[in-house]
C-alpha cells in the first residue's frame, strides 16, 4: 500500500536550468493518498507524462523527492517501486500469447506456474480477455492491445499504484467509455492508488475523484470535478474547465467603481471592497457562460452587449457577446426566448470570482 | 456491393509497364530458354535437344561440388553475419555525434567495389608484405591461401564478414530505433531482465528487417564471383570455386551457350526457390494458429 508524496519536486530537462522557463515540473509539494482516483489534467507540454515518469521511477527528478509511504525512493528504478504503468500507445510483447503477455510481469519475478495461471486467469476475467487468452498479441484490435496493457500492472499483486498516460488515446471513441468504466470497476475491486493523465476533462471527471490540473509545471489546483467547476482557483482552471471556459475580465478601481475599460460593473459591495484594497495591477473578474443571464430589458444590474452570434448545441445556446471589445459567452438554456442585436447581460454576483495575479481571492469572507 | 463499372481500356494502362518488364526481364530470359533447348553448332546449324542440357548440368560432378561448396559458403556468412550484425546494432550508440561517426566509419567497406575488396584480400593474406599474411607468419602460423584450401575458405568467409556485415548492422539499427520507447519503460515496470527485452522486444521488431537482411545477404552471397576471383582464382585447385565461376569458364571461357544457358536457369531458379521458401514460412510463422482463431 502505498501514499505518494511529491515533496519540493522539480524537474528540467536541461543540465544547468537558468530560468523558470525551462522546468518542465516547477518546485511542487503534493500528496497522493492511498487507494484514490486521480487525474492529473492539463493541456500538452504542461509537464504531467514528466511527473508521470517521476513517480514510477523512469525519469529520475533533478530536485526534490518522491516518498512512497514515507520512504525516498528517488534512487530506486520502476522495476523496484511496486507500480504499473499503461502507456498512451498499448505496449504488448507481439510474438506472445495474450496469456503469455499478461504472465510475463510474474514469470519475471519467478512466479512458480502453478500460482500464474490462476491469477491470469482472473485477470483475464475482469477485463474480458478471457476467449482472446491463447490469440497472439499482435493480432488483436487497440483497446483489447490496451486491455492487456492494463492487465500486465493487474497480474502482480504487489502493485500499489498504477499510472495511466493518457491511456484512450488510440481508442475508439464508442469503446473508451467501456474501458472508463472497466477502469472504475477495477479501481473498486483492487484498493489500488491510480492517476491517470488526460488533457481530456471529461476523461477526467468520469475516472476520477480528484482532479489536479496541471498549468506550466505546476499543479494550479487540485480538488473534486465540481470544486474546479465552481471554485476555480487560478485563472488557468476557470479557462480550461468548463465548455467553453470561464469569461475573464482585466478590472480597474477607479472612483469608487469597478470599471472594464469604458464599462462600469454592477459588482457586490465586499467584491468591490476587496478590489478597492488590492494592491496588484493584475486583477482580473470571471464568470462562468452558465450564470450569465441574457434579457432585452435594462435593469440597474445589467449592463448593454453587443451580440455577436448564437449557436444551437441541441440541449442549449451559445450566445457570443462583445463588451468592450472582448468575446464573452453565455450559455442560453433550451427555449430561451429570441436575442436581438443589442441586449442586456447579467452577472450572476455570486459566482463572479476575483482573482489577483491569476489566483482565486476570497472576497465574501471578510 | 460491387458497383465498379468494367472497362477493359484499363489495359492499355497496363501496356507500358508491360513493355519495360518485357526488355527487362523477359525477353533476355527468354532468349536464355532458347539456348538451353538447343545446341547451337553453327550460324545455321542448330538441333532441338530438349531437356538433355538440364539433365546433364544437373548430373556434372564438378558443377554439384560448386552448388555444395555454395551453399555451405552462403550459410556460413549467413550464420556469421546475422547474428554478428544484430550485436553490432545493438551496441551502436544510440544519439548524438557518436552515433553518426560510428554509421559512417561502420558502413566505409560496403562503399568499395567488390574488385577492390578482392585486391585489397589479396594483398593483406599475402606471406611477404600484407600485414595479415606477414603477421600470421610471424606468429609462427601456417598460413597460405594459394596452397591450403582450409586457409582460402577462412579467408574468403573472413573477407566476406568484413565486406557485409555493416549492411545487416545498418539494416538492424534503422529497425532498433523504430521502437518505440515505451516499449522499452513497460518492460522495465514489467521487470524484464535484458535478455527478455532482446528476445520479446527487439527480436520480434527486428523480423522485417531481418527477413530482408537474410534475403539480401543469401542472394547476394550464393552469387559471389569477383571477390574470390581476384583474391584465390577458385583454388587452390577448385577449393573456392563457386557456381558463378564454373558458368563464367563454361559460357565465356568454352563458349558453351547451351549447357550454361540450362545452368543459369537451374542456378536462377535455386535463389528465387530459396528465397521464396524462407519468406514464406517466415511469413506463416507470424499468423494466429488456425483452431484457436475465432472472433
Amino acid at each position: 500500500m502505498a501514499e505518494i508524496t511529491l515533496k519540493g519536486l522539480a524537474h528540467s530537462y536541461e543540465k544547468t536550468p537558468t530560468h523558470a522557463a525551462d522546468y518542465a515540473i516547477r518546485q511542487m509539494d503534493h500528496i497522493w493518498h492511498q487507494g484514490g482516483a486521480y487525474a492529473l489534467l492539463g493541456p500538452s507540454g504542461c509537464g504531467k507524462s514528466t511527473l508521470l515518469n517521476i513517480i514510477s521511477g523512469l525519469l529520475e527528478p533533478s530536485e526534490g523527492e518522491v516518498l512512497f509511504d514515507g520512504q525516498r525512493v528517488n534512487e530506486l528504478p520502476p522495476e523496484e517501486r511496486n507500480i504499473a504503468q499503461v502507456f498512451q500507445f498499448p505496449v504488448i510483447y507481439d510474438t506472445m500469447t495474450v496469456f503469455d503477455n499478461l504472465a510475463f510481469p510474474l514469470r519475471n519475478m519467478n512466479t512458480p506456474e502453478y500460482r500464474v495461471t490462476p491469477k491470469v486467469l482472473e485477470v483475464a476475467e475482469i477485463l474480458d480477455l478471457t476467449l482472446l487468452l491463447k490469440r497472439k498479441a499482435k493480432n488483436l484490435t487497440a483497446d483489447e492491445k490496451q486491455k492487456v496493457s492494463m492487465g500486465r500492472g493487474l497480474v502482480r499483486d504487489d502493485v500499489t499504484a498504477i499510472l495511466f498516460d493518457e491511456p484512450l488515446t488510440v481508442i475508439d471513441p464508442q469503446l473508451k467509455w467501456k474501458l472508463r468504466r472497466k477502469l472504475k470497476e477495477i479501481h473498486e475491486r483492487f484498493n489500488i492508488t491510480m492517476i491517470y493523465v488526460t488533457h481530456d476533462q471529461l476523461e477526467a471527471s468520469t475516472f476520477a475523484d480528484k482532479i489536479a490540473v496541471m498549468y506550466e509545471g505546476q499543479v494550479v489546483q487540485f480538488g473534486t470535478p465540481r470544486e474546479l467547476f465552481e471554485r476555480p482557483t487560478h485563472t488557468f482552471v476557470g479557462y480550461f474547465i468548463g465548455s467553453p471556459g470561464m469569461n475573464f475580465m482585466a478590472v480597474e478601481y477607479q472612483g469608487d467603481q469597478v470599471m472594464f475599460g469604458s464599462q462600469p460593473l454592477p459588482v457586490s459591495t465586499p467584491l468591490k471592497r476587496a478590489i478597492a484594497s488590492a494592491n496588484a495591477s493584475n486583477i482580473k473578474l470571471g464568470i462562468r457562460p452558465e450564470f450569465i443571464t441574457i434579457s432585452s430589458h435594462q435593469t440597474t444590474e445589467s449592463i448593454p452587449i453587443e451580440v455577436a452570434n448564437l449557436q444551437d448545441l441541441g440541449t442549449h445556446s451559445l450566445l457570443t457577446f462583445m463588451l468592450n471589445g472582448q468575446p464573452f459567452k453565455a450559455r442560453l438554456p433550451e427555449g430561451h426566448p429570441p436575442v436581438g442585436e443589442t441586449a442586456f447581460a447579467h452577472f450572476d454576483n455570486a459566482h463572479v470570482a476575483l482573482y489577483i495575479d491569476e489566483y482565486l481571492v476570497e472576497a465574501d469572507h471578510e | 456491393m460491387n458497383n465498379k463499372v468494367p472497362n477493359n481500356r484499363a489495359w492499355l494502362l497496363v501496356l507500358p509497364m508491360l513493355v519495360l518488364v518485357a526488355f527487362s526481364a523477359i525477353i533476355p530470359l527468354m532468349t536464355v530458354v532458347n539456348y538451353s533447348v538447343q545446341d547451337v553448332l553453327g550460324p545455321n546449324a542448330r538441333f532441338f535437344t530438349g531437356t538433355e542440357w538440364f539433365e546433364s548440368m544437373l548430373n556434372d560432378n564438378a558443377l554439384q561440388a560448386a552448388f555444395l561448396r555454395q551453399i555451405s559458403f552462403s550459410l556460413i556468412i549467413l550464420a556469421i553475419q546475422i547474428p554478428l550484425g544484430i550485436g553490432i546494432a545493438l551496441i551502436m550508440p544510440k544519439r548524438g555525434w557518436q552515433a553518426s561517426a560510428v554509421l559512417i566509419l561502420i558502413t566505409l567497406p560496403l562503399l568499395i567495389p567488390w574488385n577492390v575488396v578482392g585486391s585489397i584480400w589479396q594483398i593483406f593474406t599475402r606471406g611477404d608484405i600484407g600485414l595479415m599474411g606477414w603477421g600470421l607468419r610471424e606468429l609462427g602460423v601456417d598460413y597460405n591461401i594459394t596452397r591450403n584450401a582450409g586457409d582460402a575458405w577462412v579467408t574468403i568467409v573472413l573477407m566476406d564478414v568484413w565486406h557485409w556485415t555493416p549492411l545487416v548492422a545498418m539494416l538492424c539499427y534503422s529497425g532498433l530505433r523504430s521502437i518505440p520507447e515505451a516499449y522499452y519503460q513497460a518492460a522495465r515496470i514489467d521487470r524484464a531482465s535484458k535478455w527478455a527485452v532482446f528476445r520479446y522486444i527487439q527480436l520480434p521488431k527486428l523480423t522485417n528487417v531481418l527477413v530482408i537482411a537474410v534475403l539480401l545477404r543469401f542472394m547476394h552471397s550464393f552469387m559471389i564471383y569477383a571477390e574470390p576471383f581476384v583474391l584465390t582464382g577458385g583454388g587452390p585447385g577448385s577449393a573456392t570455386t563457386f557456381l558463378s565461376q564454373s558458368l563464367t569458364t563454361m559460357a565465356v571461357g568454352q563458349q558453351d551457350l547451351g549447357p550454361s544457358a540450362a545452368f543459369s536457369l537451374i542456378y536462377f531458379l535455386v535463389i528465387l526457390l530459396v528465397s521464396w521458401v524462407f519468406y514464406t514460412t517466415i511469413m506463416h510463422m507470424q499468423k494466429d494458429k488456425p483452431p484457436h482463431g475465432g472472433a
